[in-house]
């Protein structure tokens, strides 16, 4: 036990909560849970939102966020336990022997100063540098880690750069004290793919590179087995399960963890393109305001009963053409033809009929629906509206689509607020179905939700395809869920469509560049996977 | 720092134009009535001829676009008008008491402030305890209270049971700064206690919105003491909206020196205002209004400048 | 649903004054403008409050002034709501160059603190109650304006009033039925304030001789009356401005607790 680095013994976490209107009380966060860390080595925790990962995390600094405190349990770090050292413990310990990572860089530089300030400010202040030895140290690592010019690079005040570098930058303001452990708590969850690979890239070189041991949080299991040598599962602040990166990936125990591993792998079927699609959109080219032109002479179809996913990075322009195609933003260019008509460019030109065949559901459920009415009245507006259905008849209707969705009749009476988050997108499918739609848009309408409960939509999703024969556009970031779902896809990149086509024909090489970074950006669930990219990569740039 | 440049040239522009367009609506404001100023102001004594005169005193016969044109070119080169109910040179006698009313002014803020920031800070340090309740308690009674309710109880207390101070505020030229101070302790306190409130809650969302920002939580997490946090990370960008919110209280402080100088009896502009108010005498009604419209103007201009000028994106472009 | 005390005690003591100020002339035990006795006199049995500045029953009196100020900031923030609350929600919900033009107006209007403003105003008006009620409405509505139109434009950037546009709803469904519900309770909170706001506004005009005229009075006029008193130890003046303060506060109380019951848009049964 020489070696051993961090010792987390029966952690309880407790948090006060102070909710509008009523008095505040105490909620358990974390419960139970132990964990050990050598020296030198990687433990991944994951869960979904909830699982008490983060706070289990910061707990090894003796920090809590917000009204959050260790209610219970021992901190040992470094053969001493640190819940006994008081305010003035944790100070010494923070930003010496643990340092932190956050999710959001750019949130969590100070905007007044400029980086290298920020950067060197831990090992200034724990007398474990000089001020040339912090920032001849800072350079190297900007080096090691890819960033721009680095001699200058910390000049920089933390709004002149990009997203993927500030991460980057946190990464190495997180090195420079030489800790000995890293937390790092979700920091690729708010990048890009394709600058996602890049900045996980550069956390594991850097942690290889100086021997920091990490705790590396996440709710991406692809990811966290890239750079983890053990992995925690925790649940609802509990602990599921804890082994090798190799075990809980390719022989978990638990069936919990076996549904994370098998998350969308949802097999779907490919089908063949009709002869008259439903929806035609044409040269669409559109700007908002006058000023930035988003998107550039796109032009799609999608077919009865099939779907269409377009997929991009953000800046892309897939959620303009949904407006576009919605009316809401009038193209200065371009047709839209549905089911053989063609429609008005603005919205408030379009029939009733119009509008009701073409249905929308949104990324953010909370915010689709009025926190004022009833499921009954959110599902049942659009029968009222377009069929002028009243009373029992609509009732016995909104509770069909109620059955639909796989949820009951007690949920009549519910408000938003009373929904689970797969439950509140369930009703917004049902609000859209019950105009029976020839063609829902589907605007990222999975990506807000932990993927277990993603997969239930998409699983849910595919089968209302099948029994109401209605098409999706569907629109998403993320390739795994096009990969479970589409029938066609088209890839968006800075507003022009780069790759268009049937799923297989789209996914089979050969591919153009962009196709082809993004493909190969998606983690995998798989050992080892980053290095085969970033192999790959090398040798097609050696090759080129 | 071309780009700030040309931001604090914008809003000074739009300041003067804001200007302006005030001098046009106190200007207006005063035409609104159907018939006109000379009528409203001889009222039932009016006769044909005494009407007929003071319209020519007023200048009443000319179109209003060109009687502002005339008002708007005096006040542009420092000549306010005559008063119609004594005579007098409006300039002269608001230069008398302008100096006196930004004294008074002046001496609230400078206990206000300083009192109001550092209970801001206290009620952050102690979120959710008591001390942080009771103030919040004490801001909510405290806008309640009429400024006339605090001034009478205090003169009724500390002037005429305890007698330690005057309850009338005078105060002249040939005092000395502490006799003046003295005289003014009880309007001082009463404008103190009619922003003090407002400034310490407006404090405590500005520092508390900082403090709870994500990079506070990084300077922590670096083991840096409180007073490091404090001064390196919060302070920085802090000081935009705290100076935002004790310019937003100095105009509050403004409109308070009004009833404050009637309440005490004190020689400044709000008693000069409310004085001729009564009187109807319309042109120095509108001499004061533009005054303090000026003041209440300029403080938010300064809180915008001091926004645009420590605003890191704005100093150091991409 | 659970009412803290500190509300329970506002909305008691408001109801309270609002009851006073509607059965005046049957709880006064003396006429408002009735001399019954010397100046000043203290407090008895006769005279519970004592007598005024010219020997009218100072409780009286203080119940007919309540009845003066209650009414007139009533009537005025009726009027700055409706005003306000219907313009507001037009700028937001049509957008483009009439709510620009609107609202920079509103700017300008804001840029003269109200006080002077209405100084400015009533330099020239007559002073009756009608041109009261219309100053301090008009000047306060501005206030509502800003907020209503703040509050609707956030609601109306929701997903869920897109999604009601998106089905075709006729822009009366969208105000009313999808905006208006989520806008109600921090525009109710505002109520509370804006009343308060008329209340402090209307005593400091009459304090100043600008607002109700003599002979009668609201509690404001009241403290004009007999603030000579003061010098001489006599507290009259202070009762009224008591009132005042008493009245904010109340209403301040229960303004307070249905601004922290809604202080964000999340719903839910009876939220």
């Amino acid at each position: 036990m020489a070696d051993m680095l961090l010792d987390i013994r029966n952690l309880r976490i407790e948090a006060t909560v102070y909710p509008p209107g009523e008095p505040a009380h105490d909620i358990i966060i974390v419960e139970d849970v132990s964990l050990t860390l050598e020296k030198g080595k990687v433990l991944g925790l994951i869960g979904e939102s909830g699982a008490g990962k983060s706070t289990i995390g910061l707990s090894a600094m003796g920090y809590g966020r917000g009204g959050v405190r260790i209610a219970g349990g021992e901190v040992w770090l470094n053969g001493r336990d640190i819940m006994k050292g008081g305010m003035r413990g944790f100070r010494k310990l923070r930003g010496k022997e643990v340092t932190y990572v956050a999710q959001s860089a750019a949130a969590a530089f100070n905007p007044a100063k400029k980086l290298m300030e920020q950067i060197t400010e831990a090992a200034l202040a724990h007398g474990m540098a000089s001020q040339k030895q912090a920032e001849a140290r800072a350079v190297d690592l900007f080096t090691h880690l890819g960033l721009p010019d680095p001699n200058n690079f910390g000049s920089r005040y933390p709004h002149q750069v990009s997203g993927g570098q500030l991460q980057r930058a946190m990464t190495v303001m997180a090195l420079v004290p030489e800790p000995d452990l890293i937390v790092f708590d979700e920091p690729t969850t708010a990048l890009d793919v394709t600058t996602q690979i890049d900045v996980l890239a550069a956390i594991k070189r850097a942690i290889r590179d100086t021997g920091v041991a990490a705790l590396y949080i996440t709710h991406d299991l692809a990811v966290v087995a890239q750079v983890a040598d053990e992995i925690m599962v925790l649940r609802g602040g509990r602990k599921v399960e804890r082994n090798t990166a190799e075990n809980i990936i390719n022989n978990p125990q638990e069936e919990y963890t076996r549904a994370l591993v098998s998350v969308r792998s949802i097999e779907h079927e490919e089908k063949k393109p009709t002869a008259d699609p439903v929806l035609v959109a044409r040269d669409i080219s559109a700007a908002y305001g006058n000023a930035i032109q988003v998107l550039k002479d796109v032009s799609i179809e999608v077919h009865p009963g099939q779907t269409l996913a377009v997929v991009g990075e953000s800046g892309s322009g897939k959620s303009t053409l949904a407006r576009v195609i919605t009316g809401l933003l009038p193209p200065f260019e371009g047709t839209v033809t549905f089911a053989g008509r063609t429609f008005s460019r603005a919205l408030a030109k379009r029939s009733k009929e119009d509008l009701r065949e073409l249905q929308m559901i949104y990324q953010m459920a909370d915010t689709a629906m009025n926190p004022r009415q009833t499921v009954e009245t959110i599902i049942g507006r659009p029968l009222d509206f377009y069929f002028g259905l009243k009373g029992r008849k609509k009732r016995e209707r909104v509770m069909e689509l109620l059955e639909e969705i796989e949820m009951g009749a007690e949920f009549l009476d519910r408000y938003p607020a009373e929904l689970s988050g797969g439950q509140k997108q369930r009703v917004c499918i049902a609000r859209a179905l019950a105009a029976k739609p020839k063609l829902i848009i589907c605007d990222e309408v999975t990506s807000a939700l932990d993927p277990l409960v993603a997969d239930g939509i998409l699983k849910l999703l595919l089968r209302l395809q099948k029994a109401e024969d209605v098409a999706y556009l569907f629109i998403t970031h993320d390739l795994a869920t096009v990969k479970a779902i589409a029938d066609s896809i088209a890839v968006m990149y800075q507003g022009s469509l780069v790759r268009y086509g049937p799923k297989t024909e789209v996914l089979t090489p050969p591919f153009d560049d962009y196709t082809d970074l993004l493909l190969s950006s998606v983690p995998e669930m798989k050992i080892g996977w980053l290095e085969e990219v970033l192999e790959h990569r090398t040798m097609e740039s050696a090759g080129n | 720092m071309g780009q700030v440049l040309k931001l604090l040239v914008q809003r000074i522009a739009l300041g003067l134009l804001l200007l302006l367009l005030v001098s046009l609506l106190v200007f207006v404001g005063t035409e609104i009535l159907p018939g006109d100023v000379a009528q409203s102001i001889l009222g039932q004594a009016a006769t044909p001829t005494s009407l007929a005169n003071l319209r020519e005193e007023l200048g009443l016969n000319e179109p209003a676009p060109l009687r502002y044109l005339s008002w708007l070119g005096g006040v542009l080169t420092g000549d306010l008008g005559t008063a119609l109910s004594n005579g007098q040179d409006i300039t002269t006698q608001i230069g008398l008491r302008l100096g006196n009313t930004l004294f008074l002014a002046f001496w609230a803020a400078v206990v206000a402030v300083p009192l109001a920031i550092l209970l801001g800070l206290l009620a952050v340090r102690y979120r959710n305890r008591w001390p942080d309740k009771l103030i919040s308690g004490l801001t909510l009674a405290s806008i309640s209270l009429p400024e006339f309710f605090t001034g009478y109880v205090l003169i009724f207390f500390f002037a005429v049971k305890l007698r330690w101070f005057p309850s009338v505020a005078t105060v002249y030229d040939s005092m000395s700064l502490l006799e003046k101070l003295n005289a003014i302790a009880l309007p001082i306190a009463v404008l103190v206690m009619v922003v003090l409130a407002h400034m310490m809650r407006m404090t405590r969302a500005a520092i508390l919105n900082v403090m709870q920002s994500a990079y506070i939580e990084t300077a922590e997490l670096k083991g840096l003491s409180p007073f490091k946090v404090i001064f390196r990370h919060a302070f920085p960008n802090a000081v935009a909206p705290i100076v935002n919110v004790v310019m937003l209280n100095l105009a509050y402080l403004v409109v308070g020196v009004v009833v404050v100088e009637v309440i005490f009896v004190y020689p400044g502009m709000g008693q000069y205002l409310v004085d001729h108010v009564s009187k109807r005498d319309v042109p120095v009604v509108q001499a004061c209004g533009l005054i303090f419209a000026a003041v209440y103007i300029g403080l938010n201009l300064v809180a915008d400048i001091v926004s645009i000028v420590t605003n890191p994106r704005l100093r150091h472009p991409k | 649903m659970r009412i803290p005390v500190s509300a329970l005690i506002g909305m008691i003591l408001t109801a309270g004054f609002f009851a006073m100020a509607a059965f005046a002339p049957w709880i006064a035990p003396y006429g408002m403008a009735e001399i019954v006795g010397d100046v000043w006199q203290p407090r008895s049995a006769e005279h519970w409050l004592g007598t005024d500045n010219i020997g009218r029953d100072l409780l009286s009196r203080m119940i007919y002034g309540g009845r003066t100020t209650i009414v007139i900031a009533t009537l005025a923030t009726i009027l700055s709501f409706t005003l306000g609350a219907f313009m507001g929600f037009t700028a937001a919900v049509i957008g483009g160059w009439i709510d620009q033009l609107m609202s920079r107006f509103v700017d300008l209007m804001m840029s003269i603190p109200t006080l002077i403003f209405a100084l400015v105003v009533l330099s020239v008006m007559p002073v009756s109650m009608t041109v009261l009620i219309l100053v301090m409405g008009l000047l306060d509505s501005t206030r509502v304006y800003r907020l209503s139109r703040a509050v609707a434009v956030d609601i109306n950037v929701q997903d869920f009033v897109e999604a009601a546009k998106l089905r075709g709803e006729k822009r009366t469904w969208i105000i009313f039925r999808e905006i208006l519900p989520n806008a109600l309770s921090p525009l109710v909170a505002e109520l509370g304030l804006r009343f308060i706001f008329a209340v402090l506004f209307l005593s400091t005009l009459s304090f100043l001789g600008l607002g109700v005229q003599p002979p009668a009075s609201d509690w404001g006029g009241m403290v004009k009356e007999n603030k000579e008193g003061i010098v001489f130890g006599i507290g009259a003046a202070l009762v009224p401005a008591a009132a005042i303060a008493a009245l904010a506060i109340s209403v301040n109380l229960v303004a307070d607790w249905v601004l922290n019951r809604t202080s964000d848009l999340k719903g839910g049964r009876g939220g």
